[in-house]
């Protein structure tokens, strides 16, 4: 169920190699993925979802290829993503928002033509993703007037409207207050509990330590550590490349 | 109403659901498209294809020509998927020209001299031209296609256009692929500025290149970007009035296509949601005098929170 396995994948920028010969499994875990600035991680998320072709290698989930498999149809397997600079959907409600992620399904077929999004039905489901995401109270407010700690827990409401077996969150912590970051690590928590499994990059190594059952840790596009927390806070090279560098 | 004002007021029909069929592409979708007059023109000629050389009746050549313009906005709309943005004006530019030089210089289309004699709708034996069955029909259709723009914003089609207009790849992250929505803007768009190519065809009576230049796709793009693109009031208002401002205005005749690109240029400067847009100076002016003043306090209070 839900496995993710990435095989021997490298990406190039032009003469930059922003990802060289990465391995890893997951599956059922909340993974932890840090590094250092311009380590790799984003892209590696990007690799994942399609949004760029690796240069070498391939993505497996459930034992099949994602090779040519395009973003839309990624999401369409179970693999969700938020993005590390936030995307909301400006001019739409925060309920609108998720209602875009409720119609995963639909978009495909015929019925999008023939179906009204707004029914009883469908804000019921995306009310429930709200409520699960404690946004209810902003429910018919414009995204683009929230503050940037909510639109990053709207941008994961969006995704688990797709209702992913995998979700990928870049950097979900970033610029929210410990409060707001406990109450986010709660959420993973609980989706983690409801069956999902998590990939998250994180900046604030507290917050990953607490948070994930098991860190990989990326630098300079090499994956240098994997373990648990306590053994990954231990690690000389760990702390010496990353712990060094981002002083 | 006398017979010249009658035809304005068929003129300005036409020309709203030309914008309204334009906003469902490029208010919609969000693919800013200098062609739109190619549509029109393709639905003028399939009309007038099939009555002049086939002697079709009104109602085939008109489904037809909503037909066929819909199948060519289609096919025409499948190189803009390789292209993003400026590149797809550029496109769309290129379409509009492609299909100009195509009636012009291809004999079955009647080259510079056009097609004539294009007969008047018939129904049950009566035959119409002008007149306010005329004037019905196109004001019927104005109120279809509104019909349709109303209700593709409320499918989930509509809201996969908005997320492609807002950003690409967060369409992409919730499913929406937008090749595929494009393709079905640039095909119900087409279909429908197709519908009324037909009713200009039968209406004049005859169809030349010239009136499906290049300069008359600035026209129907200023028309919405002027009333208020990606709204379902907007394109009407801003069509009927640079059409109708024309025809009435003498004067203003000779410069009117100096006018449309100086007010694109105008509006997009410093009113980009156009005249009456969600959010513009007199939208916000005009909705507020008719709001009660407790309900406009109401979501003030919710964002601060
Ligand atoms: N689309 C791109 N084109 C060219 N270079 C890129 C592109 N995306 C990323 N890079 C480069 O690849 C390297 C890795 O970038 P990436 O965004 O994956 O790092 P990151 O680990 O997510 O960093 P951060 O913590 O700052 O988010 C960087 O040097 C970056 O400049
Ligand atoms: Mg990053």
């Amino acid at each position: 169920m839900n496995k993710l396995r990435v095989e021997r994948v490298s990406k190039m920028f032009g003469g930059l190699q922003a990802l060289k010969n990465v391995s890893l499994e997951t599956g059922g875990e909340i993974l932890g993925l840090i590094g250092p600035n311009g380590a790799g991680k984003t892209t590696l998320f990007n690799v994942i979802s399609g949004f760029l072709p690796p240069t070498e290698g391939a993505v497996y989930y459930n034992g099949h290829s994602l090779h040519r498999f395009r973003p839309h149809q990624i999401v369409r397997l179970g693999i969700a993503r938020t993005f590390q600079i936030v995307k909301p959907f400006g001019d739409l409600s925060v309920l609108d928002n998720v209602l875009t992620g409720c119609g995963m399904p639909v978009y495909p077929s015929w019925r999008a033509f023939f179906r009204r999004y707004h029914t009883p039905l469908t804000e019921k489901a995306a009310d429930e993703i709200l409520e699960l995401t404690d946004l209810s109270a902003w429910r018919d407010v414009p995204a683009s007037s929230l503050p940037i700690g909510l639109q990053r827990r709207l941008e994961i409401a969006r995704a688990l409207a797709t209702r992913p077996d995998l979700l990928l969150l870049d950097e979900p912590a970033a610029g929210l207050t410990s409060h707001e970051a406990e109450a986010l690590a709660q959420l993973v928590r609980r989706l983690h509990q409801q069956g999902k499994s998590i990939i998250v990059i994180e900046h604030n190594m507290a917050f990953a330590m607490g948070l994930c059952e098991r860190i990989v840790v990326l630098a300079q596009g090499e994956i240098i550590a994997v373990g648990p927390p306590e053994e990954i806070q231990n690690n000389e090279q760990v702390i010496n490349v990353y712990l060094g560098r981002s002083k | 109403m006398s017979g010249y004002l009658m035809s304005v007021a068929v003129f300005v029909g036409i020309w709203v659901t030309l914008a309204l069929s334009l906003n469902i592409l490029t208010g919609y979708a969000g693919q800013v498209s200098l062609g739109h007059a190619a549509f029109f023109g393709i639905g003028a000629y399939t009309s007038a294809v099939l009555a002049v050389r086939y002697g079709q009746p009104f109602g085939v050549d008109f489904l037809a020509a909503i037909l066929v313009t819909g199948l060519a906005g289609t096919v025409l709309g499948l190189p803009s998927l390789r292209v993003r943005h400026d590149f797809l004006v550029l496109a769309t530019m290129g379409v509009n020209f492609v299909v100009v030089a195509v009636f012009k210089y291809v004999d079955f289309f009647g080259g510079a001299m056009g097609l004539v004699n294009i007969p008047a709708p018939e129904f049950f034996g009566t035959t119409f031209r002008g007149g306010v069955p005329y004037l019905l029909l196109v004001w019927g259709y104005v109120v279809v296609v509104w019909l349709v723009s109303w209700y593709i914003s409320k499918t989930w089609v509509g809201l996969a256009f908005h997320t492609i207009r807002l950003d690409e790849d967060a369409a992409a992250a919730v499913g929406v692929s937008s090749a595929r929505f494009k393709i079905y803007a640039f095909g119900i768009s087409a279909a429908l500025a197709g519908g009324a190519g037909s009713l200009y065809a039968h209406f004049i009576g005859s169809v030349f290149p010239d009136t499906f230049v290049f300069v008359e796709s600035i026209a129907i793009l200023s028309m919405i970007v002027f009333g208020g693109v990606g709204t379902l009031r907007g394109p009407i208002i801003g069509a009927i009035i640079l059409k109708a401002a024309p025809e009435l205005l003498r004067f203003v005749q000779d410069y009117r296509f100096t006018i449309y690109g100086a007010l694109l240029v105008l509006m997009m400067l410093f009113q980009p949601m156009g005249l009456i847009g969600e959010g513009s100076w007199l939208w916000r002016n005009l909705t507020a005098l008719f709001r009660r003043p407790a309900a406009s306090q109401q979501p003030q209070q919710e964002v601060a929170q």
